[in-house]
């Protein structure tokens, strides 16, 4: 018996989910600009809302842009199939919104990106579901939080302040002895230096503003389900469904019923699509995704050792750090390197610290001073002087952001030129 | 559940798209006639794919406008594939009566797993097909689970065509 080839990740990257079209034979994904389709007939188009035919219906629900970037994004993860969505955020919404009841639970990580700790800690309370936040490097601490009610584990790959990585096996086997899902944020890492689902993880989500895209130019995000997950125990999975019919998604559609209800259900009815144009290009950043990642984490492990070495640093949180907490863990999950965006401390007197980082943001030439991460370019952020000014140095300690932290996204400039730009600054701030 | 092994045998990615690829007729054994239920979306999903659907259930006379037969040897047609919509232990007499009819092909469909009647159709010189949905091995191969996002794992630079 023959056996397909089975192609590599470069050539997915350009290749998976997109067939050349039969009538144009167009080389580039085309951007199908288009709300709606036209049907073959009445039969067909009763078929295609009752789910008993796959096809294009709305762009609210699916698109033939989008379709592409989400059968590349499944392809690159490994998984049987991906949903976009309008941005990150929107991505863990629906998933959250597809598997959870009101009263459900989750255990989740306490290293996350701020944003998803707010959606968490205070929408996810709106909707009746309560998340228990936990310090994920010790599974114990995992196990504890765990309640008959708990539905789902959430964590980050590369985790949002600290540079942590999660311990993917550990917990994917505790979330399989609980028949329960881990769900993993994949952002950080992208697809090229940690794939998730491999480690048993069973749904990825990405922001794919970030390393995806890579341009900085589109808001997007997708969710990645491993197909390998048994939800007959999941009421809102496995249950009839009143808006189609009584239908049983798993008992239907098997390992595609997740995404299926996903779809059909969650995102048709929340509305958090993604528009086919950002849907392009996305796919535009995808087809370079190994190369960028590949100079991206060369130029974040030159500039952490540049930073480890420097007088003016107090710490460098960079998992690829040979003395770093994490580099075991990195080694293990992202051996080509832990990602681009790292945080370090400013040596300074404590009172004092708060204003140096401050300087040394405005003395940066090359480093755009912004809030996002996973540009091509480099960006810089001091969160006591931008997004937790309100704070005080006590309360920043707390929240594990010091009035001494920087946060870096290493891009994929000249190394030199970085280096020279950190160094000028630090020469500045020290006059 | 099925071992490597029998994976390898019975849900062959290319005896799968040979089958699909070739045949014309499905009998399906235990299809209902309920619009909510699995089988009744596959076999909705077959027609409208220009497949001949023939329902083979004693219970009622005709499903989706397909004229329904109490058994595979009632039915005065050759069959291409006879797909499987019952419990696993109904799988030997049904395998049976495949292999009496000459049909190219037995399909057990997802979640219905009898080793025994795939390997009796194997023996007999028909394709097996063990755990699988038709319906979804379709929708992958001739591209359509592709306009929801599924991972059809098709990579071509080709033209697209019917099949992969």
């Amino acid at each position: 018996m023959s056996q397909r080839k089975k192609f590599g990740f470069e050539t997915r990257m350009l290749h998976a989910g997109h067939i050349p079209d039969a009538v144009t034979g167009a080389r580039a994904v085309p951007i199908y600009q288009t709300t709606s389709y036209v049907f073959d007939d009445t039969d067909k188009a009763a078929q295609l809302f009752e789910l008993k035919q796959y096809g294009n219906i709305y762009t609210r629900i699916n698109n033939p842009t989008t379709a592409v970037f989400e059968e590349r994004m499944a392809s690159l993860e490994g998984g049987t199939g991906a949903l976009a969505t309008s941005s990150g955020m929107a991505a863990q919404f629906i998933v959250l919104m597809t598997l959870l009841e009101p009263g459900d639970e989750i255990v989740a990580s306490s290293h996350l990106y701020g944003g998803t700790y707010t959606q968490f800690e205070h929408t996810m309370k709106k909707l009746s579901v309560k998340v228990h936040f936990v310090d994920p490097t010790d599974i114990k601490n995992w196990e504890k939080a765990i309640t008959p009610k708990t539905k789902a584990l959430y964590g980050e790959t590369i985790g949002n302040p600290k540079g942590s990585i999660l311990d993917l096996e550990a917990i994917a086997a505790l979330a399989n002895d609980k028949r329960m899902p881990l769900i993993v944020d994949n952002t950080f890492a992208s697809p090229y230096l940690c794939r998730p689902l491999e480690y048993g993880a069973h749904i990825v989500v990405h922001s794919a503003t970030k390393f995806i895209g890579g341009h900085g130019s589109s808001i997007g995000g997708v969710i990645v389900e491993s197909g390998e997950f048994d939800y007959s125990h999941y009421p809102t999975i496995a249950d009839p469904t009143a808006a189609y019919h009584k239908l049983k998604f798993f008992e239907t559609f098997g390992h595609y019923g997740f995404l299926m209800k996903a779809r059909a259900v969650t995102l048709r009815d929340t509305g958090g699509c993604i528009s086919p144009f950002n849907s392009f290009l996305l796919i535009q950043g995808l087809e370079t995704l190994s190369l960028r990642m590949d100079r991206h984490v060369q130029n974040a492990q030159a500039i952490a050792e540049f930073l480890k070495e420097h007088a003016q640093v107090e710490w460098v949180n960079y998992a690829g750090l040979t003395d770093s907490p994490y580099y075991d863990l990195a080694q293990k999950y992202t051996p080509k390197g832990p990602g681009a965006v790292f945080s370090f401390g400013l040596k300074g007197k404590s009172g004092e610290v708060r204003a140096k980082g401050k300087q040394f943001i405005e003395e940066l030439q090359l480093f755009s001073h912004l809030a996002n991460v996973g540009d091509a370019r480099s960006l810089v952020i001091h969160p006591a002087s931008t997004t937790h000014q309100q704070l005080s140095d006590e309360e920043l300690q707390k929240a594990g952001v010091g009035p001494e932290l920087i946060r870096l996204s290493i891009g994929l400039e000249t190394t030199e030129d970085l280096i020279w730009d950190l160094e000028q600054a630090f020469h500045a701030i020290s006059r | 559940m099925l071992t490597a092994e029998e994976r390898a045998l019975y849900q062959h990615p290319d005896d799968i798209r040979h089958l699909l690829g070739t045949a014309h007729t499905i009998a399906m054994v235990g299809l209902s006639p309920k619009s909510e239920r699995p089988s009744n979306f596959v076999a909705s999903y077959l027609l409208s794919e220009g497949y001949k659907v023939i329902p083979v259930n004693p219970r009622v006379d005709e499903i989706l406008g397909q004229r329904s037969y109490p058994d595979l040897k009632s039915i005065p047609e050759k069959v291409d594939i006879v797909d499987i919509f019952r419990q696993a232990a109904a799988c030997d007499a049904i395998t049976d009566e495949a292999i009496e009819i000459g049909a190219k092909a037995v399909w057990q469909q997802l979640s219905i797993i009898n080793k025994a009647a795939a390997a009796k159709a194997s023996a007999a010189g028909l394709t097996s097909i063990v755990d699988r949905c038709i319906k979804m091995e379709h929708g992958r191969y001739n591209g359509n689970l592709h306009w929801v996002g599924m991972n059809t794992e098709i990579i071509t630079a080709k033209k697209a065509r019917r099949f992969f």
